[in-house]
């Protein structure tokens, strides 16, 4: 294990997917974020970890430029995803979008079929020529997401109607089913019961291979178990960012150490 | 052991108030819903009691003789030569036939020839005229024809006309209404369901009996056509725009205000509007359904906006926020998302909006359709253009009804509104039902 981590982490120094200078995101005149510079690997699972309140979820919606949707919201600073500025006024969001994918805290199907949502991304960007392609880009997310066993007899029925568990897996289904390379996790398991939680951080296990993912949590246990690269977050600063062993074991700063001691948060 | 001090077994002061008051407000709300009950209650009886006879119609059964003498001199069935015979010329044969069957039952009455004749419809010679006309064959033979009976010979087997009112009343006599009871009982007069009042136009004032609903439903008709074409785009239009578009700025909320106020200004205002924009100014045509179902799409535009809104405000932002996280564009996310979820809130408002416009009477009357139409208006006619042709609605048949002072009037108002509050049922209930059909879906 230690071996593989150890090799991960030198390709990941090798290849930077995403990269922030200097972002600052302010909502009306509060400051959410301040001045947070951070490089994000390529095939790694990087943990935003932080108290309430400390804009590890703001700073996860600027990478997909989600905040445009909020009309206070103004975010400066600079994000290159592949080396491509992405406040760039040639950027179309919905490209963007299409190339980083998000999954929410709160599983958000939509009302429509199991085989509906998955398709639903692949339909608006046109990934799929045939009725056939689309349904074997369907079936290959679900297997990916590790719910098609579940739901292949019932493809049909709404996706509304599945356990949150199998919610959330759709979501993550449907997220990687427009083929991104980066994909965003906003307190995945938050809603989600202990079996659930643990299919789930599987999954993330094996989308790494493939997928640079990014994913907000509060328990620390959960960063500790699935991510290469941790970064703590405090009132709207980035304190400490760093491997996750190190940071677990050895944090730098004595911020850091506060909270995952519990002492803060 | 020693009881505690305070026992669950026995209610304190702080608690038997609490549960005095909330008695109390129980009592007063079912009081209220008592209230409310036994207003809709006698509403309803008093219009079915006064309203009922106006489905019911009394008419004479008629062998009329159609001689070519009188009615086609020159025997050329020559339509225009035919036409110059009035509905005098006909009265005078129904009044002959009448009397000619009274004689004939052998029937005794101490009625003059002319009070006989009075007892049927002013309207009835009209009729057989147009019969006649439309059939020049019939001409030299018999006709056999029901004729409206008058409206206090009609009135006198609904009840509403007794001999003792009859005494006291200069356009019928108790003898007639005596004489009327035995031609019922020799089969003569019959009263049966009234279909004429839900297709025949309006009467004049002397002819309660004639009078009926259908152009006023087909006005209202078209002028619901008018709104459904109009309010429902432009208000979806506007409340897509407003709720998923449009940036929040001092302009939008300026925007939302002004649309819940237009909701609350009275409806005649919007009639003045239409009179002084869509008449004086841009030359529309005076009772036309087109002017009333542009007033009413004002009037109903706001209903629409704020019930739309409201129904896309209840999608939960996760749908939003799932559907552009995707990648889907702004539209895409409203379009295939958000709309579908809200559609059932969406026809729900409009409908009910509809169901207000239907019941309207204020702004029509300014905008002429009080007006006395005796011809079905057409949808569409080159004079006139589409839905141009002069029209009544509903509601304001039963204001223009009410108005008259035969009191066989009050019972076709009642009638009317009985129609009117059908409709409105229908429409309240479709949106039941549309809105039961499209949530269950899921």
């Amino acid at each position: 294990m230690k071996d593989i981590d150890v090799i991960e982490r030198s390709r990941a120094g090798a290849r930077q997917k995403i990269s922030a200078r200097n972002v600052q995101v302010r909502y009306g005149h509060t400051a959410a974020i301040k001045n947070v510079s951070v490089d994000i690997a390529a095939d790694t699972v990087t943990a935003f970890i932080g108290p309430s309140g400390c804009g590890k979820s703001t700073f996860l919606r600027c990478l997909n430029r989600m905040n445009d949707t909020i009309d206070t919201c103004r975010v400066t600073g600079e994000i290159r995803i592949d080396d491509e500025d992405i406040h760039d006024p040639k950027v179309d969001p919905v490209q963007l979008r299409a190339k980083v994918g998000m999954v929410f805290q709160k599983p958000n199907p939509f009302a429509k079929s199991i085989y509906d949502n998955v398709a639903y991304g692949p339909k608006i960007h046109g990934l799929a020529r045939t009725k056939a392609e689309l349904g074997d880009i369907v079936k290959v997310a679900l297997e990916k997401a590790a719910l098609w066993d579940e739901v292949k007899d019932r493809l049909d029925s709404p996706g509304t109607g599945l356990s949150g568990g199998q919610q959330q897996r759709l979501c993550i289904a449907r997220a990687i089913a427009t083929a991104p390379q980066v994909l965003l996790m906003d307190e995945p398991c938050s809603a989600l019961d202990p079996i659930a939680t643990a299919q789930i951080e599987e999954l993330i296990h094996d989308l790494r291979r493939n997928y640079c993912v990014v994913i907000v949590t509060h328990s620390m246990q959960q960063a500790a178990r699935i991510s290469q690269k941790t970064a703590f977050f405090h009132l709207g600063s980035l304190v400490e960012y760093g491997d996750t062993d190190q940071v677990f074991t050895a944090p730098r700063d004595s911020r850091t150490e506060s909270y995952i001691t519990g002492r803060i948060g | 052991m020693t009881p505690p001090a305070h026992s669950l077994l026995k209610s304190d002061d702080r608690t038997r108030r609490r549960r005095a008051s909330e008695a109390r407000f129980r009592a007063c709300g079912l009081a209220a819903i008592g209230i409310a009950a036994l207003a809709l209650a006698v509403l309803l009886t008093s219009v079915l009691a006064n309203g009922a006879g106006a489905f019911r119609q009394t008419y004479i059964k008629l062998q009329i003789p159609l001689p070519e003498a009188s009615l086609d001199k020159a025997g050329q069935r020559d339509p225009a030569a035919m036409a110059k015979v009035s509905t005098f010329g006909y009265a005078a044969l129904l009044h002959a036939a009448l009397l000619d069957r009274i004689a004939a039952l052998q029937i005794e009455t101490e009625l003059a020839d002319q009070d006989v004749a009075a007892m049927i419809s002013k309207e009835a010679a009209a009729t057989l005229r147009d019969h006649v006309l439309a059939n020049p064959h019939l001409i030299g033979g018999m006709a056999a024809m029901d004729v409206l009976a008058a409206g206090r010979i009609d009135g006198y087997f609904k009840g509403r006309v007794t001999l003792k009112s009859a005494a006291m009343d200069g356009n019928t006599s108790p003898q007639a209404l005596q004489l009327a009871r035995k031609l019922a009982d020799a089969d003569v007069i019959e009263t049966r369901f009234n279909w004429r009042f839900l297709t025949a136009p309006d009467a004049s004032d002397q002819r309660p009996e004639a009078a009926g609903l259908g152009v006023a439903m087909l006005g209202s008709l078209y002028m619901m056509l008018v709104v459904l074409a109009l309010a429902l785009p432009v208000g979806v239009a506007a409340s897509i725009y407003l709720e998923e578009f449009a940036p929040r700025s001092r302009i939008s909320d300026l925007i939302e205000v002004n649309i819940s106020n237009l909701a609350a200004v009275p409806s005649i205002v919007f009639g003045i509007l239409g009179l002084a924009v869509f008449i004086n100014f841009a030359g529309m045509r005076q009772s036309s359904p087109l002017v009333g179902g542009l007033v009413l799409t004002l009037m109903t535009l706001p209903t629409i906006i704020i019930s739309t809104r409201a129904a896309l405000k209840s999608v939960p932002p996760s749908i939003r926020d799932a559907a552009l996280a995707l990648g889907a564009s702004r539209m895409q996310a409203v379009f295939h998302h958000v709309l579908p979820l809200a559609a059932p809130g969406i026809l729900t408002g409009t409908i009910l909006g509809l169901a207000q416009a239907l019941g309207e009477t204020a702004p029509l009357l300014l905008i002429g359709m009080v007006a006395f139409v005796r011809d079905y208006p057409v949808a569409y006619s080159d004079t006139a253009g589409l839905f141009g042709d002069a029209a009544t609605a509903l509601p304001v048949q039963v204001f223009n009804w009410t108005q008259r002072a035969d009191p066989g009037f009050a019972e076709r108002a009642s009638g009317a509104i009985i129609t009117l509050l059908v409709f409105l049922a229908v429409m309240n209930t479709a949106a039941i039902l549309l809105r039961r059909r499209f949530e269950r879906r899921w």
